[in-house]
């Protein structure tokens, strides 16, 4: 019990909107916010940014801050759809992470060989790659149909899709069987219905891309933190004089982090492409990158975390795709939450900031009984306002790696 | 010794531009065109009097967002945000100008002063969350540009939208004639040639007041020290916070402006159509020319030309991207190297150094 409320309390900026959210969808009007739809959609957006934000993480584990993520990312989404629609969907995931890798390299030549300031460094990459994007595809599909200077040709063919059996209703030798959460998310039952939908939307029609991009979760912590070269890695980003004493090649960790950080960018690159349109178009990663980066940062340098992080902004991006409407609800959940954060602050004594809350509370209360909906270019920048507000509230406790974005070099004491 | 030192610092743009020349060469050799009869095509085009014209307006708006940038990375603080920044004040400042009708140089004042005071703004929410919640600066105004893009897409289309016109595009009402800068072309004589932008002036005046602030003032030194070593500065009683949020509004200010040479001398109004991705521009100008007002003049004018000539290579059949490819190369290996002679400087010294004291 006392571990319960213990955890209650460190988590409660968490649980609190989350069942303020639950709560707020039993009113039919917002229900979409917890339809198994909403969460297929919201796992299939997050994933893109996950990808990104492990590739930050191998980065930045290493010591090497990579700004450069949204540029392996283009070139990801550019080099799967040539290997795309050359070979077909697999060789496009292969192509690109092997653009993506290709970007690592050169950003690990110019922080590592050559000590170049990492966000300098990262910055002419991402001008690097858009360019590099847009002329490759020019000469690639100059003459293919339907293509053009910003678009590639359609990718033919998918990758295959799977349902759960039983739990959500996936076939067993062609016969389909029982769809357990999908009836229990049916009976509308607080919480346990919204449950279901959550579990319904990520077990049903999940494409086997899916689930490679998430057993990378589990694959990148067993690999950081249980094999010798991940721990290698990871002393490289924390004291690399010392690890260089222990005999470790300081620069060769390097390399690897920042090149496996490019090949998973680019396969978050190949995600959206494959897992999208099926082609290649400019400005098609939005900055994915960099809410990878910040993912990264909200899941204070761990793989779980980064996929929590992912999961949230991946949440807010299926909103504003699926239901304008529901997106409205959420103006009450900021205001309760803004309320009971404003409660708090006052029985703390800080009557500041509790002030604070309550006129910005106030402000959403009078917002959302002015209006119907929220404007749509608003609702475009929902994943990155929630970028924000999520890290001022989050970033207090922050651990990360000592020597991050500190240039090293061989035989230099840091 | 010091000039001997400028020197050396002074190859490492050039060997960028021959190498990134070079690489550009072969990558046009890999797609079957000839490079010297490509890069004669650029020169020649590049060259005309009406390009020399559109180089010297391209110009403009480029050094003014690679001041702003070279503020913030003074003190080591990464200003991504200035495209945001430029374009939500230009949106603002053409829409509020557009509402009032006051004597020519004041109006153009206050329209200046309206871009200043939104986009400043706009970077103090990057300099308040850095200091205040520990949100890296890349971060916050990477996130604040797309903000400010869903903004302005909303305020251009719902709410500044020019109604009075039967308008397939958004956007506002355009300036009246007092809040416009006239264009240069009659007082330099030059009037068969193409409007030469009136802003050139103010933004010549930008860059000395840029090398005044960070060169001659106490906030100046302080934002220098910092960046080059914020455990010595703080010691000096420089307060980091403070400064962080300083440098973060003045470059938002300057930010502002860049929006303002477009707008007040050619477009006049804001449209979809304004121009958009200076503020990354900016960026590589200001990492060419090393923060130095001279340096990032030459790089805004080497970019501009770039872009200007490259516009030709469609109509041969080459695709024009590849200036992109350049401008990227030449940014990613003049970094290198300065790094790499930042290193042989620093060597150096301390040989002389050491010289010194034995003898």
């Amino acid at each position: 019990m006392d571990k319960l409320i213990k955890f209650l309390k460190e988590k409660y900026l968490i649980i609190t909107p989350v069942l303020l959210i639950i709560s707020i969808a039993q009113i039919d009007q917002y229900s979409q916010l917890t339809t198994s739809g909403t969460f297929g959609s919201a796992l299939r957006l997050s994933i893109p940014i996950m990808l990104a934000g492990l590739g930050g993480l191998f980065s930045e584990r290493t010591g090497v801050v990579n700004i450069g993520l949204e540029g392996m990312m283009i070139m990801g989404t550019w080099f799967t759809a040539w290997g795309g629609v050359l070979f077909g969907p697999w060789y496009g995931v292969l192509f690109g992470l092997a653009g993506g890798a290709l970007f690592g390299l050169i950003h690990a030549i110019a922080t590592v060989s050559f000590q170049v300031d990492h966000i300098v460094s990262g910055v002419a990459i991402n001008i690097l790659a858009v360019g590099a994007g847009r002329f490759f595809n020019i000469l690639a599909f100059n003459d293919y149909e339907y293509a053009s200077s910003t678009a590639s040709p359609i990718v033919n063919g998918q990758i295959g899709k799977v349902t759960l059996p039983f739990l959500s209703g996936g076939d067993i030798n062609g016969s389909s069987t029982l769809n357990i959460l999908g009836i229990i998310e049916e009976q509308n039952i607080f919480l346990i219905s919204d449950i279901a939908g959550l579990l319904y939307g990520v077990t049903s029609n999940i494409s086997y891309f899916s689930i490679l991009a998430l057993l990378l979760i589990p694959g990148s912590i067993y690999f950081l933190w249980k094999t010798p070269l991940g721990l290698q890695m990871r002393s490289v980003g924390e004291l690399p004089s010392g690890s260089e004493s222990l005999g470790v090649n300081v620069y060769l960790m390097k390399y690897l982090g920042v090149i496996i950080s490019g090949a998973l960018a680019g396969l978050g690159g190949a995600f959206l492409v494959l897992e999208g349109p099926s082609v290649y178009l400019e400005g098609q990663t939005n900055g994915r990158g960099f809410i990878g980066l910040a993912s990264l940062l909200f899941g204070n340098y761990r793989p779980f975390g980064v996929f929590l992080g992912a999961g949230l902004f991946g949440f807010a991006d299926a909103l504003q795709l699926r239901s304008e409407e529901s997106i409205h609800g959420l103006l009450i959940v900021v205001f309760l939450f803004l309320f009971i954060l404003a409660a708090r602050f006052i029985y703390k004594k800080n009557l500041k900031s509790g002030l604070i809350c309550i006129v910005l509370g106030l402000f959403f209360l009078i917002w959302f009984n002015n209006s119907t909906e929220i404007p749509i270019q608003f609702v475009y920048f929902t994943p990155h306002l929630t970028t924000l507000i999520v890290l001022s509230f989050a970033t207090q406790k922050f651990r990360m790696p000592q020597k991050v974005g500190q240039p090293y070099r061989k035989g230099e004491l840091n | 010794m010091k000039i001997k030192y400028n020197l050396i610092s002074l190859s490492a743009p050039v060997l960028a531009l021959s190498l990134s020349v070079c690489i550009t060469s072969l990558i046009l050799i890999a797609i079957g065109k000839n490079p010297l009869e490509t890069f004669a095509l650029m020169y020649d085009y590049g060259t005309t009097g009406k390009s020399l014209v559109s180089i010297v307006n391209r110009f403009i708006p480029l050094y003014i967002s690679a001041i702003a940038v070279a503020v913030g990375f003074k003190m080591g603080l990464f200003n991504i945000g200035v495209e945001g920044q430029y374009l939500l004040s230009a949106l603002l400042a053409a829409a509020i100008g557009a509402s009032f009708s006051v004597s020519r140089p004041v109006h153009i004042l206050l329209i200046m002063i309206i871009a200043t005071m939104v986009s400043a703004f706009w970077g103090a929410i990057a300099g308040y969350l850095k200091v205040n919640k520990g949100i890296h600066e890349v971060i916050s105004t990477i996130m604040l540009n797309y903000i400010g893009t869903g903004i302005i897409a909303y305020l251009l289309g719902q709410v500044f939208n020019d109604e009075d016109k039967a308008n397939l595009i958004p956007q506002t009402t355009p300036l009246p004639k007092t809040g416009q800068i006239p264009e240069l072309n009659k007082l330099l004589s030059i009037e068969d040639l193409p409007s030469l932008h009136g802003f050139l002036p103010i933004a010549i005046t930008l860059g000395i007041i840029y090398y005044l602030l960070i060169w001659k003032t106490t906030l100046g030194y302080n934002l220098r020290i910092t960046g080059q070593n914020p455990i010595a500065a703080k010691f000096s009683g420089v307060d980091p916070k403070r400064l962080t949020m300083l440098a973060m509004i003045i470059s938002g200010g300057f930010a502002g402006l860049v929006g303002m040479g477009p707008l007040l001398s050619y477009h006049h109004q804001y449209s979809i159509d304004f121009p958009a991705g200076l503020g990354f521009a900016g960026i590589g100008v200001a990492l060419l020319g090393r923060n130095h007002p001279i340096g990032m003049a030459f790089g805004a004018i080497l970019f501009a030309f770039l872009e200007r000539s490259s516009q030709i290579l469609d109509l041969r059949d080459v695709p024009k991207e590849i200036e992109t490819m350049m401008s990227a190369f030449i940014l990613l290996i003049v970094v290198v190297f300065y790094e790499i002679i930042r290193r042989y400087i620093v060597t150096q010294q301390i040989k002389e150094a050491s010289k010194e004291t034995e003898s």
